[in-house]
């Protein structure tokens, strides 16, 4: 169930790519996409009753093993790593597309993509 | 000598690094440096050259770690792309004279060739991702260098579109993820066989098909193409159209359908259908053109419909379960004419880019009579027009005709007629490139028109040669066996890929 | 363009060593609590962004120009390169191979302090400087530009 709304938030911000016409309203979208695919990939670690997957003294047994209980009830920590990657890649895109639209709002003079149609055919 | 799997990654990496602490003084030297390591890529690629290994980094063994793979697919790409990006480079010291910043533009380039490279041998489908990120955004700034009014349209156009495609590749690793619990490549591709495909995972490889199809601009998804590519500076048309679109488009395509998914019919004829629209819809488009670089755009689109008809015509035909000599002989079409373009795609544009720099323009209604002022341009030009058209015996005719031979023999007559009419479309559009830029009236404006002198000319002659000589690769024995027929063997045997990686560790 | 008021100039310039520490606290406890090089970089930089903010853009680039800004940047990731690198160079040969990773079998007493899982707090420092510098790199270059000048710099 929390997965169809993560796909729900995904459409959303497709949706909001696609229609609008102000770029910067459709960085926003492609924003939005990011985050539904981030929150999509962190749910997919979740475990009921869970905890979270930072060693502490108390776990940690005699002979340098890690405690059973630590194993079964900790949240997968894999997909957390993914999404700090995928943080920082959309920073860096989004970096860069917002450069793009302030240098394009110079030379052009407005955000509205139907009047940025200088290549045709 | 045997080169570490990671050096292809991490040497071009730091060589970005290195170069914008050059700064404005150092530019010739930063130049130097970014050539040196570019052909030093090309050294490495061919000592890699029949070779079958795994590289596991930080020693962590697989599943736990991330390990980098090394097969014939990826040693036939490797030497495409690091070919075309020392002409790049080569071309690039005199014409990105042009522009400022030219130390920003080495840094980028140099990433984007980090994220080529990464794609090609990543064994892991996250850092596939990761590398695929790198060498987008790479390319999302260099398509917008020049920072003037169409480029910076055509960049946000390439950037919005490009995000997407991501955005669906990642959400198709994300529910391969929930599905298998692995994300190696080896163990995913153990996983489904054992379990077989769910819901999920049937959506996550039509995600896969929408975002690598849009970066190899397969036609329904072919919108920002032709205009990212003209509005790039010429070096950079060269590479994302020789290489860019098929290392991280096609290559990834093929890699995840062969290798993880397996191929089924339903997959074949999708693809076989987005390879015949795009080799239709781009030369019927690109017949209608009169910008020089536009045109050589959506004649990429038409060619990278070959490539891709070459393999999904392998896929069907071992789907359904017919001649496997016939499916290897469309598979080693394919990936023969994946070379074939990038070599002779990117001579094109850096012919087209030599001649906007002597005349100043792209338009071919503003051109004509260039023959006797840019002989050497000219010439380079009338030997890549010539192959990609298909006229024996230089390299494309080959390709073409392996397609148009499996496509009878596996009697899928359509296809081979398709295939025919489209080599002749292609040929019509460069007979008029030259028709129009070379041929005809020198008029007024161009009288003192000059050939481009020093490294353009190197790189150009240097590709053209190549051209030439990519036919001998078939004809030649040793040189086939060693370089093509790995590179066929991985994709038929497709879902041997994991059994062979599990079974070196 | 001049910076906000003195009540704002005033705490700020406390406040802003404090955020700084508290990014390199981050940063060198990467191993154990949650956080590492990018949250890290990420607090660093924004502590420069305070003193961008408060004080004004020119007096926060005569702090920390974008040249200084940019040689940061390249010395971090070329230093995360190195200490990959530096792996190649030890017994097992391998990029990214732990090479000061402590035995643990040593008993326990290594294990959850600083200086402990070898060589992943220099990977977190290489990473932390990198991304600080990168990012106020970013809004520097995003404020420096104003309409009317074509510098024809691209981020």
């Amino acid at each position: 169930m929390p997965y169809a709304l993560c796909f729900l938030l995904f459409v959303i911000g497709l949706y909001c790519a696609v229609v609008k016409k102000n770029m910067v309203k459709i960085v926003v979208g492609i924003l939005v996409m990011e985050y539904a695919v981030n929150l999509f990939l962190i749910m997919l670690g979740y475990r009921w009753d869970g905890i979270a997957p930072i060693i502490d003294k108390s776990y940690l047994t005699k002979g340098g093993g890690i405690a059973e209980a630590f194993v079964s009830h900790a949240v997968d920590p894999l997909p957390q790593a993914l999404v700090l990657t995928a943080i920082v890649i959309s920073l860096g895109s989004l970096a860069l597309m917002i450069s793009i639209c302030i240098r394009t709002y110079e030379k052009y003079g407005t955000f509205d993509i139907t009047e940025i149609r200088r290549l045709k055919g | 000598m045997t080169v570490p799997l990671p050096v292809f990654v991490v040497l071009p990496l730091a060589a970005a690094f290195m170069l914008p602490l050059f700064g404005k003084k150092g530019k010739s030297a930063a130049t130097l440096l970014a050539n040196l390591v570019t052909i030093g890529l090309v050294v490495m690629a061919v000592s890699t050259i029949g070779q079958w290994r795994t590289y596991e980094v930080g020693r962590w063994s697989i599943p736990l770690g991330i390990n980098l793979v090394l097969d014939g697919l990826s040693c036939l790409l490797l030497l495409a792309i690091s070919v075309v990006s020392a002409a790049a480079m080569l071309f690039s010291t005199r014409y990105m004279e042009q522009y400022t910043a030219k130390s920003k533009y080495l840094c980028l380039f140099m990433l984007m060739v980090t994220g080529m490279n990464g794609v090609v041998l990543s064994g892991d489908i996250f850092n596939l991702f990761v590398f695929l990120e790198i060498a987008s955004i790479a390319s999302y700034a260099l398509v917008g260098f020049g920072c003037e009014h169409e480029e910076l349209e055509a960049s946000f156009k390439y950037m919005v579109l490009g995000s997407i495609a991501s955005m669906f590749v990642l959400f198709g690793v994300a529910l391969v993820y929930g599905n298998t619990g692995t994300l190696n490549m080896a163990y995913i591709s153990r996983t489904i066989g054992v379990r077989g495909m769910n819901l999920g995972l049937t959506f996550a490889m039509c995600l896969f098909i929408a975002g690598f199809g849009l970066k190899a601009a397969l036609v329904p998804f072919h919108a920002w193409l032709p205009d990212a590519h003209p509005s790039a500076p010429a070096p950079i048309s060269a590479m994302l159209s020789g290489v860019l679109i098929k290392a991280l488009g096609v290559y990834a395509l093929t890699r995840v359908l062969f290798n993880i998914f397996g191929v089924s019919v339903a997959v074949g004829w999708i693809i076989i259908t987005l390879a015949v629209l795009s080799m239709v819809c781009g030369a019927l488009l690109a017949l209608g053109q009169w910008d020089f670089k536009r045109l050589l755009a959506y004649s990429s689109i038409s060619q990278v419909g070959y490539v891709v008809l070459g393999l999904g015509l392998g896929a069907l035909i071992i789907a359904k379960g017919g001649n496997p000599a016939v499916a290897s002989l469309a598979i080693l079409g394919g990936l023969l004419h994946l070379l074939n373009h990038a070599v002779y795609k990117s001579l094109l544009f850096l012919n087209s880019g030599s001649v906007e720099m002597a005349t100043g323009t792209r338009q071919l209604k503003e051109m004509g009579g260039l023959a006797e002022k840019m002989p050497y341009t000219r010439a380079t030009c009338a030997i890549a027009s010539a192959s990609i058209a298909g006229i024996p015996p230089l390299a494309g005719f080959w390709s073409k005709l392996l397609i148009v031979i499996a496509a009878i023999q596996a009697e899928y007559y359509w296809i081979a007629a398709i295939v025919v009419g489209v080599s002749v479309c292609t040929l019509i559009m460069y007979l008029k490139v030259h028709r129009y830029a070379f041929l005809g009236e020198l008029p007024e404006s161009l009288k003192d028109v000059k050939e481009n002198k020093g490294s353009m000319l190197l790189a150009m002659s240097l590709l053209a040669v190549l051209c030439v000589l990519m036919g001998l690769l078939v004809i030649v024995e040793p040189l086939r066996a060693n370089v093509l027929e790995p590179a066929v063997k991985v994709v038929m045997d497709g879902l041997d890929y994991s059994a062979n990686i599990i079974a070196q560790k | 363009m001049n910076g906000m008021t003195i009540i704002v100039k005033t705490i700020s310039s406390w406040v802003k060593v404090l955020i700084f520490l508290f990014g390199i606290y981050i940063v060198l406890f990467g191993h154990l609590t949650p956080g590492g090089g990018f949250a890290g970089g990420v607090i660093l930089a924004s502590s420069y962004v305070l003193l961008m903010l408060a004080f004004g853009r020119k007096f926060a680039e005569k702090n920390l120009s974008l040249g200084i800004a940019s040689k940061f940047d390249c010395a971090g990731a070329l230093l995360f390169i190195a200490v990959a690198l530096i792996g190649l160079f030890f017994g097992a040969a391998s990029f990214f191979y732990n090479y000061l990773q402590q035995q643990v079998e040593a008993g326990h007493e290594t294990a959850l302090r600083l200086v402990s899982a070898g060589t992943i707090p220099l990977s977190n420092i290489a990473i932390g400087i990198k991304v600080g510098a990168s990012l106020f790199l970013v809004i520097l270059t995003l404020s420096i530009f104003r309409p009317e000048s074509s510098a024809g710099k691209k981020e």
